[in-house]
This record gives structure tokens, sequence and C-alpha cells, in this order.
């Protein structure tokens, strides 16, 4: 027997979307299904109940014919205590659920023998994207939180040379590169923004800017990415790091986008107080996570508030802003969730728990609650990569000093003359020259481990450093010149004095300009 | 000051120098590399004058020699141009080197110095001063004719005379003859003919061994004659017994030799074969001549064009040679550096190790524009991001971009290192017209599909492109 899907009327304040549109229920009917909607489901997206009827749906008026008339309900939001109380004992509901923040809503379902499947729970895994309405929203919010900024905003976005005088390009900042953060950095950069984004996740770096914008890395050593290609919670050290890079953004740009949420917590605060002082007046906030409690300490959830002169956007509706798109983005995700259920397109449905994709959905199966899944079996985590990854940098970095061994008769044959030379000098050589060898031997190995360290682009300076010191040949003609003792009459004093003198003056044009040069080749250096 | 102390002052000093070359790790540190540097130095020149080997008679004629010194040194580092950097530091490794020659005559000619010296010890002794004026005579005139080449005033081609192995292997041979009969000498003035003789020989010898090389071997010559400078304060230390001459030297010594062992590793050329000199003397001419010409078309673009395909790239990459050290041409680059990354491009610069004629000449350059250093990046750094990169730009540089090195197993110069700009997806050749590397070897790099040449002054050219950059 055919099943129904019934589709009510969205009740939660500000809502404008509605989980089926006209398109998604011709194919919902050709499943085999039969489609209810509650009349006016479809005004605030600006879908009438004559389209709806066009596409073969019976209109429903009452709201609770509707729920006890359904075995199966597409919603938007997770149900209210009322709706669920209208549902069918032993039904199937699709919506958003969050069943992490919302325990309680799944103990009621979970009473009515319910079952569930969760929007917001879908598996990250290759198969599941195309229903994955936390996707196709984050992009529609992406989108949306840029056209929010932009109608704050009190300039162009794109840099402009006009009759009326040259428009500097607005410089957008974007925390978070997820969906909703490529899909900002995209729109900002098509709207001509210049546009920089941050990520705990390094890899993201070519997304960005793919996307169009530029990666503005935090420099500390640690990997962000958690499971399922979601950030996770970073040490301390890292936050510290990551501050100080917003808060020097935060100087610079016009809008700042913040997208950071972690999965089943509290949005990490980053934008601070103090940073949103530093902005530039009449700079805009869109903080995309305001519903989980925000990115930025000022932000007040579903308004926007003028702090400091800057405009700080809260809504957490952006997605409802969008509502025809959002609505035929995530009617099409509810179409592809259908196909998954119902495999025969005879109508009816199988909740297979064998299958990754629905075991992974579904939070509530037949009154008992399975959330949460067992961890996915693929995720897209690259952390087996980098660490196999770095070796190979570092091996390049010391050039020369960690190559290949030499061969073992090579160092023979070198530590065979080695001894031979030492042996020679040791059998005849008097005590005060072995004295002076062994300094001489030792100097020589102190300089090749510490010229090893020399960076290839001091190269320069190594040398007129190494030229300006080895000047200290000056010593030796200044002991030339006048020595104290007691000369006997054939010291040709006058030869003397004149080849020192000459050795002192050459040995110090050396000296001081050696060391003057370095100085001004140093003095460029800079980052 | 009594003996204890000098001494005391003269390790203070060593560990200084030590921790000077140790700064220069780092950007960063290296300025304060460079400090410790001088202050070794005062101090050594302090407890040396102060010291007990120099009475107070001498401290007039020390002073006088040092500011008048001082003033050409401190006059020649503030005028110097950075292009001009390879000359001067080969011009003051000539002064080292003369310095140690007359500091070995005159500690010959003063009998204090080994009157109470017996045996075998005083045979050591002369056999230090003979060296240390063999090594300093041979930096002297090396070094002298290193910065004729490199200020173009000797030319830089090799010269190569008939059976040169053999005259500097008798050159050689006549050296250690004189050097048996100086030993042998009854007094002074005897000794003195065959040390003068050594002397003019040695003198021969550096500047036969430096004319032979080419210009493109130029920074394994500069960082060999450095190297040399430092023997030569270690050979005088020993002469003089002083430790701290033979540490410092000794110090310079093994640096300047890191720095032709990886000059050379980065040619892949063996160090012998480098000083031996005389680039594709060892059949590397007729391997060229017959080797494959490279067919196709030279692909010419101009100036607004280039402008262009930069300012539609994502990924840049400027390679640098010494055409851009020539043409003055790095404060251009820095401004079209500047604007492409101001537009968001990814301008980064690869410096091939022996780009340029002195190790490192191309970053002091670039510094010197103002270029930010962490976009300087090594050959090892970037030549894995090629394929990533939408133009390479080569500014006045051949050798180091040369395919041939990799592909065409008869090349001369096959086996070095390049830096792989044909991978680019377009890569633009900047040269004032179409001859050979120092090298002497075809480009098939210019032959590629996907290379234009952008014929003319690299200066010139370069301001074009800005100009057309900033419309």
């Amino acid at each position: 027997m055919p099943l129904t899907i019934g589709v009510p009327r969205e009740t939660a304040a500000g809502e404008k979307r509605v989980a089926t549109v006209p398109e998604v229920v011709e194919k919902l009917i050709k499943l085999g299904f039969t489609v209810i909607v509650e009349s006016g489901a479809g005004d605030a997206a600006n879908i009438s109940d004559d389209a709806y009827r066009a596409a073969g749906a019976g209109i429903v008026e009452d709201t609770s014919i509707l729920w006890s008339s359904s075995d199966i309900i597409f919603k938007v939001r997770g149900p209210s205590a009322e709706e669920v109380g209208l549902m069918r004992e032993g039904g199937t509901l699709v919506s958003f659920i969050w069943p992490a923040q919302n325990p309680e809503l799944l103990q009621q379902l979970a009473a009515r023998k319910a079952t569930v499947l969760a929007m917001d729970s879908v598996p990250r895994i290759s198969r599941a994207q195309k229903l994955d309405a936390l996707s196709s929203m984050a992009n529609i919010a992406g989108y949306r939180a840029v056209i929010e900024a932009a109608h704050q905003f009190g300039r162009f976005f794109t840099g402009q040379i006009t009759a009326a005088g040259k428009v500097p390009p607005a410089k957008v900042f974007v925390i978070g590169a997820g969906v909703a953060g490529l899909a900002a950095i995209g729109t900002a950069s098509s709207l001509g923004a210049i546009v920089r984004a941050n990520d705990t996740r390094p890899e993201v770096a070519d997304q960005v800017k793919s996307m169009g914008g530029e990666f503005i890395p935090v420099e500390y050593q640690e990997e962000g990415a958690g499971v399922g290609g979601y950030a996770k919670v970073m040490s301390e050290g890292f936050q510290k790091a990551q501050l100080a890079v917003f808060a020097k953004q935060a100087k610079e740009v016009d809008i700042i986008i913040t997208t950071a949420l972690i999965p089943g917590r509290p949005a990490p605060r980053l934008i601070t107080a103090e940073m949103v002082q530093s902005m530039k007046p009449g700079s805009v906030i869109v903080d995309m996570a305001a519903e989980q409690g925000g990115n930025c300490e000022l932000t007040e959830p579903g308004t926007v508030t003028i702090r400091h002169g800057v405009a700080i956007i809260g809504y957490s509706d952006l997605p409802s802003r969008l509502s025809k798109q959002s609505s035929t983005l995530y009617a099409t995700n509810l179409f592809r969730l259908a196909e998954e259920l119902c495999k025969s397109k005879d109508g009816t449905i199988d909740v297979n728990m064998d299958d990754e994709v629905l075991r992974g959905t579904t939070v509530v199966k037949d009154g008992s609650i399975t959330w949460p899944p067992p961890a996915p079996k693929l995720s897209a985590a690259p952390a087996a990569a980098a660490p196999a990854a770095k070796p190979v940098v570092v091996a390049k970095k010391s050039h020369g000093k960690g190559g290949a061994p030499a061969s073992g008769t090579a160092v023979a044959l070198l530590f065979g003359a080695a001894a031979l030379i030492f042996g020679f000098i040791g059998a005849g050589a008097p005590p005060a020259f072995l004295g002076h060898f062994t300094v001489f031997v030792l100097a020589c190995f102190v300089g090749y481990m510490v010229v090893w360290n020399v960076t290839p682009a001091l190269h320069t300076p190594l040398m007129s450093v190494t030229n300006a010191i080895s000047s200290i040949i000056a010593i030796g003609a200044l002991v030339q010149i006048a020595p104290p003792l007691a000369a006997g009459p054939d010291r040709p004093d006058d030869w003397i004095r004149w080849l020192a003198v000459g050795a002192i003056v050459l040995a110090t044009i050396n000296m001081f300009g050696g060391f003057a040069v370095t100085q001004r080749m140093l003095a460029m250096f800079r980052k | 000051m009594s003996e204890s102390l000098a001494t005391v002052s003269y390790l203070g000093a060593t560990i200084l120098f030590i921790l000077c070359l140790g700064g220069l790790s780092n950007p960063e540190t290296s300025r304060r590399g460079n400090l410790y540097g001088i202050i070794g130095m005062t101090i050594a020149v302090l407890a040396t004058v102060f010291g007990p080997h120099v009475s107070s008679a001498g401290y007039a004629w020390i002073i006088a020699a040092m500011v008048v010194g001082a003033s050409i040194g401190i006059y020649a580092a503030r005028t110097v141009q950075m292009t001009q950097m390879p000359e001067l530091v080969a011009l003051m490794h000539s002064m080292v080197g003369l310095a140690a020659m007359l500091v070995g005559f005159a500690n010959y000619i003063d009998p204090a110095a080994s009157g109470h010296m017996t045996g075998t010890e005083k045979s050591i002794h002369e056999v230090e001063i003979y060296l240390g004026i063999l090594i300093g005579a041979v930096t002297f005139s090396g070094s002298v004719i290193a910065f004729g080449k490199l200020s173009g005033k000797v030319s830089g081609n090799p010269l190569l005379l008939p059976a040169r192995h053999w005259l500097n292997l008798a050159g050689l041979l006549v050296i250690i003859y004189f050097g048996y009969r100086f030993l042998h000498a009854e007094s002074i003035s005897d000794g003195m003919t065959p040390l003068i003789v050594m002397t003019v020989i040695a003198l021969l010898f550096g500047i036969h061994m430096v004319m032979a090389i080419g210009g493109a071997d130029m920074p394994v010559v500069v960082s060999m004659l450095n190297s040399y400078s430092g023997w030569a304060a270690a050979a005088t230390g020993f002469m003089l017994s002083n430790d701290l001459l033979i540490v410092t030297g000794a110090l310079v010594g093994s640096s300047g030799a890191i720095l032709s062992y990886i000059m050379c590793a980065a040619m892949n050329r063996h160090f012998i074969s480098v000083i031996a000199g005389g680039f594709g003397t060892t059949g590397g001419t007729p391997a060229a001549a017959d080797g494959a010409q490279p067919a196709g078309k030279v692909v010419p673009i101009n100036s607004p064009d280039t402008a262009e395909l930069l300012r539609e790239a994502k990924n840049v990459i400027i390679v640098p040679g010494y055409g851009m050290a020539v043409a003055q041409a790095q404060h251009t680059v820095y401004e079209i550096t500047r604007l492409l990354r101001e537009k968001g491009v990814n301008v980064r610069f690869g410096i091939h190790p022996v780009a340029g004629r002195m190790p490192g000449h191309m970053n002091v350059l670039l510094a010197e524009a103002k270029v930010p250093y962490d976009i300087v990046q090594e050959m090892d750094e970037l030549n894995d991001d090629f394929p990533k990169t939408d133009v390479a730009m080569i500014i006045g540089a051949n050798d180091i971009v040369n395919p041939g090195a990799q592909d065409d197993p008869n090349s001369p110069i096959a086996g070095m290192p390049v830096l792989e700009v044909w991978k680019a997806k377009t890569s633009i050749v900047m040269k004032r017209s179409m001859a050979s590397g120092y090298a002497g070897v075809d480009n098939p790099l210019f032959y590629k599909d996907n290379n234009r040449m952008l014929f003319g002054d690299a200066k010139k050219m370069l301001d074009e492109v800005l100009v057309a950059l900033k419309v």
C-alpha cells in the first residue's frame, strides 16, 4: 500500500522555507507516494496551493488532519511539542532535529514510537552528498551572508575609478572555510571585493584560493581537521595565535564573516569586543554562528546590532531569507533521501539500518533512540598524509648535511690519509706546533658545523662578514710594528715597519669595509 | 696588559667570531651576528695593541695606518652599488692576500722572530712562512683578476693557454724546488731569492687560474678565494704562533670551502673541473655541436601582452639571473611584484643557487629592492610548484632554466639541477637576444610552445610592463 507524505506549514517564527516544492512533488508521486500539503505551506516561499495542486499534491486545510493522515512527515525545522503530539503513532518524520542539542525532543519522538531521520545527521561521505541538506543550506547561508553584509555596508564591494573619484575595493575576511565560508568567499569575490579567509584546517587553503580568496594561515603547528571533514577544538596555544591573526585582520578589513562551528559544541569565541572596537566605523560583521552562541562576543542572535559603529548581523535564518532557493534545494535533498528509502519505487519505505547513510541519518527507529551512530568507516581526514609529507621538507632544508653517507671505501681512504698525515706530523713536529695544530683542526670543524647552518639567502653577507673577520690578519702586522724586545743591531726596523704599516692599512680597509658593507646588506633583509 | 689577559681577550674574540657566523643562519639574527663580529674584532685589535707585543713607540704608526685604512674601507662600503657587491668582495679578498704576503716577508726579515729557533722548529717555521706567502700571493693575484672579470675590466671568457695543465704542474715543481733551497738557505739574504721567485710564480699561478675560469663559474671562484683568504690568515697564525689568527683563518677557510662545495653541487660539477677551468673543453663542445638542434619557432611577445598575462595569472614565479643585476632591474621587478600582490596574485621568486656571480647574489639584490624575504625561495622549495604556476617570468637567466640539463645527456650542463620553468602554463623569457648563456649551450626552452620571448633590455622592458600593468 503506497504511503502518504505530508508536508505541514512551518510553525517556527520567521521560518519561510517549506519542505517540498511542486517539481519535487511530481517526482515523489513517480516514486509511488501520495503527497499532501497543508494549505499555505508554500506562501512564504512564493509557492501557491494551486501550484502544488497542479503538481498532483492534495491540499489539506486542517493541520491536525494533515498530521494524522500522513505516514511520513517532511519538515524543515524540528517539530514543536504540540506537533509531536499530532503525529501518528509509529509514523516517520524527516526534518532537522539537532539531536545533540535537543535530547528531550528525541525522547518525545521515541515515546510516539516514531522513526526519525535527521537531515542534520547525514554522514559526510561522498555517496551521501546529494542528500546533504546542511551543505546546501550552508551554501545559501554563505551567499546570503554576503548579501546581508552588502546591505548594511555603505560602500561598493568592487574598486572602481569613476568620474566622481576613485573607490577602493572592500576587504572581506571570512573565518571558517567550510561550505558556507567558501560560498561567502565566492560571492564576495565575484562582487569584486578583496577576500581573505582563515580556517583551522590548513588543507583548505587551495579551496580558498580556488574560490578567489587569499588564505591567511595561523603560524602554529597543529592539525585542525577532525572526523568527517569538520573542524575540531584547537589547543590554547593555537587559539592565541589565531586570535592574534584575527585582531590584525580586524583592523584592516571592512567586513568579517564568521562561520566557525564545531559539531555539537557552542560556537568558539573568535571576535572579541576589542577587535570590534578596532574596526573602521561602518564595518560589518556577519556572525553565521549566532544560533550556536556566536563567534563574536557582541552578537545578538536574530537581529542586527550596531556596536562601536560596527553593524553586527546575528541572523540565524539566513537560508530562510532566500526561501524559494532554499526550499527547492532542501526539497531535492529530501527527494534524494526518499529515493534511498524507497528503492522499490512502489511508495513504501525501508529504513535499512545496514545502509551506512540511512544508519547515520536515522536518530530514532521504531521508538528506540539510535543516536549517536557508530563512527563512519571512511572519512576525508587527511591526518595520515600530513606527517608523511613532513620529513621530506625537513630533509630538503638541511642541504648537504643529511645527504647520503659517503661510500665505505671513500671514508676508509679519507681516514687512512688523515692517519698518515697525523702520524707524520706527530713524529716530527715540536710540541708547540702541535698545540697550534690542534687548535687549527678543531677550528676547521667548528667552522664546518657553523657554516652549514647558514641560509642560502645570506651567502653574500656570509662572504663579506668572513672577509671582514679574515682581516684579523692585522694582528700579525700589529705585533711586528714595534715589538718591545730589545732587537739586535741587524734588525731592519724600517723595512719591517713599512711592510707592517702596509699590511695594517690593507687589513683595516677590509675590516671596516667588510663589516660596514655587511651591516648595509643585512639591514636590507626584511620580511 | 699582561700576556694572560691578552690571551683571554683572544679567546673572547674567537667565541664572538663563531657566534657571528652562527647568527647568519637566519635573517632575523644576522644583524646581531654582525655586531658580534665587530665587537670581537675590536677586542682582538685592542688586546693586541695594548698587549705585551706592542710597545708604545708603535702607537702613532698604528693609529695612522688604521685611520687611513678605515676611511678607505668605510668609504668603499658606503658607496658601492649592490650590483657591484661581487667585485667589492673579490677586491677585499685580494687585500687579505696582499696583507698576508707583507706580513710573511716582514716576519722573514725579522731576526727576532726566529732567532731563538733551531732544528725542526726552525724548519717548520720557515715552511710556515713559505706557505703563508704562497697562499697570500695566489689569493692576491687571483682576486685581482676575479675583480677585473666581475667588473668587466677583464674579459669574462675563459683564457685557455695551450698545455695549461702542464704549465701549472711546472710552476708547482719550481715552487717545490725553491722551497727546498729556501729551507737550506744559510742566511736571510740567501733565502730572499727563492722566496721572491716563488712569490712571482705564485702570483702568475693565481692569475692563470682565475683567467681560465668562465664567467658562469664565478660564484665558485669567489667563494674559493674567500676560502683562500682564510687559509692565508691561518698560515700567518702558524708563522706567528698566534692562536686567534689560526682559529679565525680556519673558520673563514672552511666557510669558503663549504660555499664552494655548495656552488659546485648546484651546478652538478666537480670542484676540480671548475678549478681546472675552461667550461666545455672536455668533450662538451663536440657534443653541443652535433647534439640535436632544438627545432621549432621562437614566439616573441611584447610588454603589454606580458602585462596582460601577469594580470590574469593567479600564481607567478619570477626567476631572476645575472641579467637582472646587469640591467639594474630589481627595483622595477619589486614594483611589479607589489602591484601584482595587491591584486592578489601569488608572486614568488625562485632563486637558483648559482644565479648571479656570487653565492646569494640575487637575494641581496632583491633585499635591496625591499622584496620581502619570505617570498624569495630556493630552487628546492618551489621547483615542484611550476605545474601549478600560471606564468614563470625569467629575467636575464639562461642556463639555470635550461631543460636540456634534464633531457639531453650530451649537453655540457647535463645533470645540473635547473628550475623547471617550462612546466608552468606560460613562461616568459626576457633576454637581449638569442645569444646563449655562459655555458655556450643553446636553450631548448626558447622553442617550447608555451614559451614567449620578450626581447630587449630587462630594465626597459620591465618598465614598460609596469606601465601597462598600472593602466
